[in-house]
């Protein structure tokens, strides 16, 4: 138990009813529950109905991702990268592309590197529309946001059919570039899809951001302070809904980024709200970069001169990028075969879940809930 | 159960089936009339284990609607499930649980093995913490290949699995003849998981060189 | 890719550090790394703030060749065993200044690998040092929470490791290519 959890339960002390007997409650909540995402398992202590203690418990979904990937060539670990985080494939590959790509230089081409921006950005509009969907699912309504959600994640889940045959495992960048362009007319689509979506947000926002319930549910709901959340190695957007100004995109300027304007939303109480909040914002973000992806995308190949064979040279490198949940990261370390020695993934909403005991206690099992799906976690990613 | 129906249109004089029908009367026997009504309200278990579960709830959204075949009924408890859909990779560290909610599932009961790893481990296959193949613990009805299956296939998957219902004859049916069908619940040891399948559902290879294992003919089939 | 040269206060304020130019890491001794940790946080020596990645890697014993001249002039060549040894590696950044990352390396024997928790410093390496516990078998003194966490309780062994050969038991099915049909030959098949 952590040092903040330790004392909040140690302070705490159990309602007593003269006359009756109280007690402990434990709960395991999971693997197999509606509430955790997955399989995902909390060990809840509850006095009543708040959370005296939590533990998390993963390894349910370990299906042994690094282990398999030292045995096969670089190459052929990118379509096992698709399924770490199953919402956000795009960024997975472009993660690992860049470690990649680090150790082994290679010329990614201007089309490639427009696309590749375009691609990640459609991809945390996917992430977080469906974040948003499941986190209101959490919150008790059930079905009717995650509709809204799914219809919109199936019209950019098309345009990624359409460029690279897969509607979720798109396995679609390779080392320095993409595996292909996308077919003719894509580009007219993705605009066309783009232009529609903040519609879709006007209505969303109004439905949910002023909801009583939603309010209630969410503001000084697991709240995370700035100093906590970076110790921690909290990143992405919980990051940042605790006011740390720390955006990958911003601060590493991998890919093209520092060509596009686009601001990074912060919030200030560090609560449930922000963190729901950021990702509504941000998807506004994506869609200005978006924007001036599909204006300024020059036409050109979309491969660069890369060795028919990937060996690089006895080295090792750290890459990362921001996906939508956080800073995801690839740590390879070459021996000079074709085979990399150690491939290390960091899983950002592995990592997130740190703080999860210190945010719900003292909180009501609900709310354990509602935090827990603010955090926004894929077990995919946490358990690999 | 044509055949059946057909037996009972005989027996009213005069008239054929389809000028039965016409008028509006509709001729059934009780099994046909029960194994469509039941068919035709399949209620799935709210269980995801990874990528596939993603479609799996994609096929319920309003674009693939699974409401059109009566399977909108998604149930978080396992008691009040009639169908099992295992999307996604089974891990030893979960394998006792999903036959415990295998268990505690009512009959009739049915598992559509969903996605390359339940059906074998899938690209995972290799992996140590990778169960390979749901069958080796369950028997599995319908067996849906993809990675991960389209919605569209998780559809179809229902499809053919109303069909099997259709046909179902039930003084045959272990459903209702056997009680409730429970396993047993592998352990987990040092390194595996004791007993590494359930010899009642499925058998290795008798000679692995030539023959895939493969699960035993399910009763129901 | 070059970086700053964010390493060398360590090495003039920690003489026992070595800094390895070709991994571009900081060899820190277990009994050391605590100090460094608290040290590299402090806003003036770089505000390390931010403990991004945790992870182990498996290095096997390994034989080297070397030539050597003997003093007569000719020369030999001297075969000797290189000891495995198991690595913690940390990347650290700062939030603060924008910069990193920083590679902390602790380098430990393959024989009851004991290293340092720095858990206390940074809290994101609690899930992450487990981790390495539960799956390389370092053992961390001064973690809060030592348990394996991917794996299950019961399980013995640590499958991340190089020399991990999974049991006689393995479930394994026959697919007619590459390593697998080499294992396939080798008999490695279900007992029924
Ligand atoms: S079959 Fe493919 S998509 Fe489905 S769970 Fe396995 S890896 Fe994921």
């Amino acid at each position: 138990m952590s040092a903040a959890a330790a004392t909040a339960a140690a302070s705490y002390s159990l309602v007593r009813q003269p006359a009756m007997e109280t007690g402990l409650l434990e709960v395991s909540m999971g693997p197999h529950h509606p509430s955790t995402h997955g399989v995902f398992r909390m060990d809840v202590r509850l006095d009543g109905e708040t959370v005296v203690a939590l533990k998390p418990v993963f390894g349910y979904l370990h299906r042994n991702h690094e282990k398999l990937a030292e045995g096969m060539s670089y190459l052929a670990s990118m379509p096992f990268t698709d399924r770490l985080d199953y919402f956000n494939s795009m960024t997975n590959n472009w993660a690992y592309a860049l470690a990649a790509e680090q150790l082994l230089p290679i010329e990614v081409p201007e089309r490639a590197q427009y696309l590749r921006v375009i691609m990640a950005e459609l991809t945390r509009l996917v992430n977080h529309t469906s974040l948003v969907g499941f986190f209101l699912n959490d919150l008790g309504a059930l079905g009717t946001p995650l509709l809204y959600a799914f219809r919109e994640r199936e019209r950019i889940l098309d345009l990624f059919e359409q460029a690279s045959g897969a509607r979720m495992m798109c396995n679609y960048f390779r080392f320095g570039g993409l595996r292909c362009d996308v077919p003719e007319g894509w580009l007219a689509r993705a605009r066309a899809v783009v232009d529609a979506f903040p519609r879709f947000l006007d209505e969303f926002e109004k439905l949910l951001c002023e909801n009583e319930i939603v309010l209630a549910r969410t503001q000084r709901v697991g709240v995370l302070s700035g100093a906590q959340a970076v110790n921690a190695g909290i990143t992405g957007p919980m990051l940042r809904a605790s006011g740390v100004n720390y955006d990958l995109r911003k601060v590493d300027r991998y890919g093209i980024y520092e060509r596009f304007a686009f601001r990074v939303p912060l919030g200030s109480a560090g609560d449930c709200y922000d963190r729901f909040m950021i990702r509504l914002l941000e998807m506004r973000e994506s869609l200005k970069i978006l924007d001036a992806a599909l204006r300024d995308i020059p036409t050109g190949p979309v491969m660069g001169n890369a060795p028919r064979v990937f060996k690089p040279a006895a080295s090792e490198t750290y890459g990362r990028v921001e996906s939508p949940k956080g800073e995801l990261g690839f740590y390879l370390i070459a021996d000079g075969t074709t085979k990399p020695y150690r491939y290390r993934v960091r899983p950002p909403s592995f990592i997130n879940l740190t703080v999860l005991e210190d945010l719900c206690v003292g909180h009501t099992i609900a709310d354990a809930v509602v935090i827990l799906g603010s955090v926004d976690i894929v077990l995919g990613e946490v358990d690999r | 159960m044509t055949e059946q129906i057909n037996v009972v249109a005989q027996e009213v004089p005069g008239f054929t089936r389809a000028e039965l029908e016409q008028a509006g009367v509709l001729l059934s026997s009780v099994e046909g009339l029960y194994n469509w009504a039941r068919g035709g309200s399949v209620w799935p278990l709210t269980f995801g284990l990874a990528c596939c579960a993603i479609e799996m709830i994609a096929s319920a959204t309003s674009r693939f609607d699974i409401a059109r075949f009566g399977s909108e009924v998604f149930r978080p408890s396992p008691r009040q499930a009639d169908l099992m859909i295992v999307s996604g990779t089974v891990t030893k560290k979960m394998a006792p649980q999903v036959v415990r909610i295998y268990n505690q599932m009512p009959e009739p009961k049915w598992v559509i093995a969903m996605g390359a790893c339940a059906i074998s481990g899938g690209p995972f296959k290799q992996g140590y913490n990778v169960l390979k193949g749901i069958d080796r613990y369950l028997p599995v009805d319908v067996y849906l290949p993809g990675c991960p299956p389209r919605p569209e296939a998780v559809l179809q998957a229902l499809n053919y699995l109303q069909e099997k219902i259709l046909n179902i004859r039930i003084e045959q049916d272990p459903a209702f003849t056997a009680g409730r069908r429970q396993y047993p619940v592998p352990r987990f040891t040092g390194t595996d998981l004791e007993p590494p399948y359930n010899p009642e559902v499925w058998r290795p290879p008798a000679n692995p060189n030539t023959e895939p294992a493969r699960p035993k003919k399910a009763a129901t089939a | 890719m070059s970086t700053p040269a964010w390493h060398e206060p360590v090495l003039q304020q920690f003489p026992a550090v070595r800094w390895d130019g070709a991994a571009r890491a900081l060899i820190v001794p277990p009994e050391l790394a605590r100090a460094v940790a608290e040290w590299l946080t402090q806003p003036d020596h770089g505000a390390w703030d931010f403990c991004s990645n945790v992870t182990g890697v498996d290095y096997l014993p390994r034989e080297v060749k070397e030539k050597s001249k003997r003093p007569d002039g000719t020369e030999e060549i001297v075969v000797r065993t290189e000891p495995g040894s198991l690595q913690v590696v940390y990347h650290l950044y700062s939030v603060a200044q924008r910069s990193g990352p920083l590679v902390l390396k602790q380098v430990v024997p393959r024989q009851a690998p004991a290293a340092v928790s720095l858990t206390p410093v940074w809290r994101s390496c609690e899930l992450q040092e487990r981790e390495v516990y539960d799956l390389f078998g370092v053992s961390f003194e001064g973690h809060p929470d030592l348990r394996r966490i991917l794996m299950w309780d019961e399980f013995t062994g640590h499958p991340m490791r190089k020399d991990y050969a999974e049991p006689q038991d393995y479930e394994w099915e026959p697919t007619p290519h590459g390593d697998v049909l080499e294992k396939h030959r080798r008999g490695k098949v279900i007992i029924a």
